[in-house]
């Protein structure tokens, strides 16, 4: 492999294991939340958090770019203050591919959390815990295998995003072209043998990715 | 009665359907992206002129239209934005003998958005820390690309503006970064800074001379189902009318002798 495709590779797993830390740390309190909650904006925040999975990746890398972009409307403040802008950068392919991800964490998580059994936190309520260790230490818990496995689907989504991060991220040669954007090149400058290698790469991580979920969600069921 | 509205219905679309399929095939039109205004008007005159013809377009860089047709795409006629693409179709045997002939010129140019303060009046401006990020279509498949790369290597400025530099799919795409104010500059031709006079505006021109001649070859494609058809649209780019058409979008008329 040429060393721009080992340098996709690289950044491919780093933006992946970025992407799935902040799905975890944003997408589970999402996910309990609507598994366990209710509150003014559920259906909204449901919705939002669905999106993702329906529109096509374009439609979402297009509103990144009105919200960060450079004169967008989170974007453009950020600019002005500091002069740094996320676009074409690799923390771009970071949310993009966070975005993209976070409905099948937060789809998985929260089906996992609502098949709980309520009477397990009722009884550890009467024992005096509050609801944030509740969460913590029963509810969770308990739902381990659900939630490892919508982390395992959220990495395997984020190691594969292509049209959100081309739009927020670009496709710049070891700074956020990934192993996705780099087989479109390959193939698009007709390296037939790099695409290759990198399409079998890819298949490869995304196989065990599934089993591994398989294995949890059996576990989990 | 229902029934019979409905049987009409039906008798219709299907008349329709067979009448398509007995007009003449679309002509198939693959260009360089930055002749896509002029094309597409060029090609409403042709569909005009002559009946039953109608043409599809498929816009891209250069390099992965060349790519495209390698891989044996059904396209008619193809127009590049550098020799280079289409030398290595000719190569290939890929272009019919004969039909290949320049229709225009183009000029680089360097853009900033419209509305930016940032001052760059020479390319040894585009060193400096006020000028952030540039954009410039990806040389393995962008002509513009390949020629901002040749002008900048020339002025030995490639290597150093490499932390700088962003890539884009085609040129107007470049374009498009530039005019979102994504990036402080880009290169792009001067036809496409004038498609978007608005959102963007020129900086300099890098030297003539920095760089090979911006020429677009036009070519009928090896196994064209519309031979014909396709070098009649050649012929009309490099027609009086065409070629006005052509000058008025800013393009150059072709240097004698070159192909």
């Amino acid at each position: 492999m040429s060393p721009d495709s080992i340098s996709a590779l690289r950044l491919s797993l780093q933006v992946a294991v970025a992407a799935t830390a902040l799905n975890a740390l944003v997408g589970i309190p999402i996910a309990y939340a609507l598994a366990r909650r209710r509150f003014w904006g559920r259906s909204l925040v449901d919705l939002l958090v669905t999106l993702p999975l329906i529109l096509p990746p374009t439609v979402v890398g297009y509103y990144l770019i009105v919200l960060l972009g450079r004169r967008g409307v989170l974007g453009a403040p950020l600019y002005q203050l500091t002069g740094w802008t996320v676009a074409f950068t690799w923390y771009a392919a970071v949310i993009a591919a966070t975005v993209m991800a976070l409905p099948l964490l937060v789809r998985t998580v929260r089906a996992a959390i609502e098949s709980v059994d309520r009477d397990l936190e009722r009884a550890a309520y009467t024992l005096g815990r509050s609801e944030l260790r509740t969460a913590l230490e029963v509810t969770l818990p308990l739902a381990r295998n659900g939630i490892l496995a919508g982390l395992v689907l959220a990495f395997a989504r984020a190691l594969g995003e292509f049209g959100a991060t081309l739009m927020l991220a670009g496709n710049i040669p070891g700074r956020t072209a990934t192993v996705p954007l780099s087989i479109y090149t390959a193939v698009q400058t007709g390296e037939s043998a790099e695409a290759l290698a990198l399409v079998a790469v890819l298949t490869a991580l995304s196989c065990l990715v599934l089993i591994a979920a398989n294995r949890l969600g059996a576990r989990a069921a | 009665m229902r029934a019979i509205g409905r049987n009409l219905c039906v008798l219709g679309l299907v008349l329709l359907a067979t009448a398509g399929s007995a007009a003449a095939q679309p002509i198939t039109v693959s260009a360089a992206i930055s002749t896509k205004d002029v094309v597409s008007e060029l090609g409403r005159g042709f569909a005009a002129s002559h009946p039953g013809a109608t043409l599809l377009y498929n816009w891209g860089s250069s390099g992965s239209l060349q790519k495209q047709i390698e891989a044996s795409a059904p396209i008619d006629v193809f127009i590049s934005a550098a020799a280079l693409q289409m030398d290595a179709l000719e190569a290939r045997r890929l272009i019919v003998p004969g039909t290949r002939k320049v229709i225009a010129r183009n000029l680089l140019t360097v853009i900033k958005p419209a509305d930016s303060r940032v001052d760059i009046v020479k390319p040894g401006d585009l060193l400096e820390a006020r000028v952030g990020r540039i954009v410039v279509g990806n040389p393995r498949t962008v002509p513009a690309g390949q020629y901002a790369e040749e002008s900048l290597r020339a002025l030995g400025l490639w290597d150093r503006l490499q932390p700088k530099l962003v890539f884009a799919e085609d040129v107007r795409q470049a374009l498009e970064y530039v005019a979102r104010g994504e990036v402080d500059a880009g290169f792009v031709y001067t036809t496409d800074a004038a498609a978007r006079g608005r959102a963007v505006k020129e900086a300099f021109r890098p030297a003539e001379d920095s760089y090979r001649p911006v020429v677009y070859p036009a070519a009928v494609v090896a196994g064209a189902r519309q031979p014909a058809l396709a070098a009649a649209f050649i012929d009309l780019l490099l027609s009086r009318e065409g070629q006005a058409v052509l000058s008025r979008h800013g393009f150059q008329p072709p240097p004698a002798g070159t192909r």
